[in-house]
């Protein structure tokens, strides 16, 4: 790489991260996939190919192709030249990636976002701390299921105002 | 071609292919919405793991197979699963014993697997037992209030642990093959993992006021390609598409 492309691929990479930054997550639309932490990094090649590192959420969630040509879509659509979308399995993605914005927004969607962090997860069959109403802010809730209408999700019940709500959950 | 490696990524593939295909038979007719809801998100799980362990079984044999060919396009013989996974589901209880016997598994494997010599294992036992424990979160929430629930509910889960019990002891059988990766640290020692999955179990049976039913020789021989009739019937349901219309995509 000569030095002149320097700034260049310095532009590139900042051009695909504004265009990243706009790729909804298809089942939660009011998170981007950067406040969801999907993205590794983006790291130039010495061929000039931009590489975007991209995490699944879970191993099954049918949304990680959505996102895979959404994100592939952005960035042709960008104009940042040559990219590759890679897949990153490890480290393993996890709900603590998920950014404080990205945390405020799903707590303004209704969605209560992770209470845990992951360093507690070690036996979740003890981790039972109430979880509080998104609408009421009651903790008397309880949970009706651990799985809900995505993967990521818990269904939960508030005993107070008796609405039903979700749960991001840690993992 | 590294052919242990590749029969053993099959083993554990197959495993979760099977399993999560039997639980997607719940889809529609589970005992209540949320119940429909979590066994459908556990086979999601599944046939996640299955994906990225048959994708890479694919590439560790080398002959251009991806994870459809090798999911769709081989033979009852071919697969390598423990048949406790293979099992029907039976009644709710049923499924949930099945469940919690292979989720408790999974799970001390796959702790154990995320530090193995193959990196590609180690990534994909990594991010899959972060689920696993969610699965047997559910599952053993279940079998607890069923076990310590009604007389009924207590006879019929008793009775579904007692009928699956036989075929847990295939899961820990030791063969060449499980001796093999265990030396070159691409899997742990089996004994290791039943030591820890047995201490498990024994908590949650406790809990769920069920008897553990005694260890018995077995002559089960899933991983080795050797089934039960039941598999037969999956394979039929699970196949027909990919074999009557070949190379179909959604």
């Amino acid at each position: 790489m000569n030095a002149a492309a320097a700034p260049v691929i310095a532009e590139r990479i900042s051009l695909a991260w504004d265009a990243l930054a706009a790729v909804d997550d298809p089942e939660i639309p009011t998170l981007s996939i950067l406040d969801l932490g999907l993205i590794r990094g983006i790291t130039p090649r010495a061929d000039g190919i931009l590489e975007v590192g991209l995490s699944p959420t879970y191993v099954g969630c049918p949304a990680t192709d959505v996102i895979r040509r959404s994100v592939e879509e952005a960035l042709a659509g960008a104009g940042v030249g040559g990219f590759v979308v890679t897949t990153v399995l490890s480290p393993a993605w996890t709900s603590d990636w998920i950014t404080a914005e990205g945390r405020r927004k799903l707590d303004l969607y209704g969605i209560v976002p992770p209470e845990h962090s992951t360093a507690s997860l070690r036996d979740v069959r003890r981790m039972n701390r109430p979880i509080a109403c998104p609408r009421c802010h009651s903790t008397d809730t309880d949970c009706i299921s651990e799985f809900g209408s995505t993967p990521c999700k818990a269904l939960h019940r508030c005993r107070t105002c008796l609405e039903p709500f979700e749960y991001f959950k840690c993992i | 071609m590294n052919e242990p490696l590749f029969r053993y990524v099959l083993r554990l593939g197959d495993l979760s292919l099977v399993l999560g295909q039997r639980l997607g038979e719940w889809v529609g007719h589970a005992p209540a919405l949320e119940e429909d809801l979590g066994l459908a998100n556990v086979a999601l799980d599944l046939i996640g793991q299955a994906r990225l362990l048959l994708t890479y079984a694919g590439e560790v044999e080398g002959r251009g197979r991806d994870e459809d060919a090798i999911a769709y396009l081989r033979e009852h013989g071919e697969y390598l699963n423990a048949i406790l996974a293979e099992q029907p589901n039976g009644d709710f209880g049923q499924t949930i014993v099945r469940q919690v016997l292979i989720d408790a598994f999974q799970l001390e494997l796959y702790e154990r697997m995320s530090t193995s010599t193959d990196e590609r294992l180690a990534a994909i036992a990594a991010k899959s037992v972060k689920e696993v424990r969610y699965h047997l979160r559910y599952s053993s929430g279940w079998l607890v209030r069923l076990g310590d629930g009604t007389e009924e509910s207590h006879a019929r889960v008793q009775s579904a642990l007692d009928n699956l019990w036989p075929y847990t002891v295939e899961l820990f059988a030791e063969d060449e093959l499980d001796r093999l990766m265990a030396e070159q640290g691409v899997a742990p020692r089996l004994d290791e993992v039943h030591a820890a999955w047995s201490a498990r179990i024994e908590r949650i049976l406790a809990e769920a006021t069920l008897n553990r039913p005694k260890d018995r020789p077995h002559s089960w021989h899933g991983k080795r390609g050797q089934h039960s009739e039941h598999l037969g019937y999956i394979l039929a349901e699970m196949q027909h598409l990919q074999r009557a219309y070949p190379g179909a995509r959604w």
